[in-house]
């Protein structure tokens, strides 16, 4: 097993989520969110799970960003916290 | 002992974010936030399992080649004995079942949205007080 790969997307894993729940502005934290689905992705392919890794990366930072991108887009951006 | 940490320390990450999405889920004002604390936290649960399934000194749960052309000289004597050596390969149960998870989640993630796109045309705001003063 690779730990030095493991703890370095870990580090941006856990950036990334913070980073989504604290940004004001929403199209930014959905963005986050599909950068926090892709280091998910690559975390679960660097521990031998390549079938869960290439799902998560299709669905979680391709479909999930789109379908909340044009919720955003129905409703509003702005965000008070 | 440093074996243990090193095998082990990404469960202390993958609680990290658990904590984060749950703080994102109750804490949080607006809707579209809480969502995106549920994401987090939803996929935390996925990365746990994944971690779980992991070991040490195993590949990932592919048999190379197919019938007598196998491409590692390893996995071919052991076709050869009619016996493939669980021990070498990561478990696959877990990822299946994290499979099924990812999708059930994309699911809910779009009902959630629907639900979003209903509230604000109907109350005009998703700020989760503002919306309970309007709904009374």
């Amino acid at each position: 097993m690779h730990w030095e790969f493991e703890l370095v997307i870990l580090v941006f894993l856990l950036a990334a989520a913070i980073v989504a729940l604290r940004s004001k502005d929403l199209l930014a934290a959905v963005v986050t969110l599909s950068v926090y689905s892709f280091m998910a992705a690559l975390i679960c392919a660097v521990m031998g799970a390549v079938d869960v890794g290439f799902t998560e990366a299709v669905v979680g930072a391709g479909i999930t960003g789109v379908l909340f991108i044009v919720a955003i887009y129905q409703t509003e951006r702005k965000s008070v916290d | 002992m440093l074996d243990f940490f090193l095998g082990h320390y990404a469960y202390l990450f993958l609680v990290a974010l658990f904590v984060v999405g749950l703080y994102g889920v109750v804490t949080k004002r607006n809707l579209v936030k809480k969502l995106i604390g549920l994401n987090i936290f939803q996929s935390a649960i996925i990365l746990i399992y994944v971690a779980g399934a992991s070991k040490w000194n195993a590949t990932v749960p592919i048999l190379e080649g197919s019938g007598a052309s196998y491409g590692d000289a390893g996995v071919a004597q052991e076709a050869a004995h009619g016996a493939i050596e669980a021990a070498h390969y990561i478990n696959p149960l877990p990822h299946t079942l994290m499979l099924t998870a990812i999708v059930v989640g994309v699911a809910t993630t779009g009902v959630a949205l629907a639900l979003l796109i209903t509230i604000h045309r109907r109350y005009g705001t998703l700020d989760e007080s503002e919306l309970l003063e309007r709904m009374s």
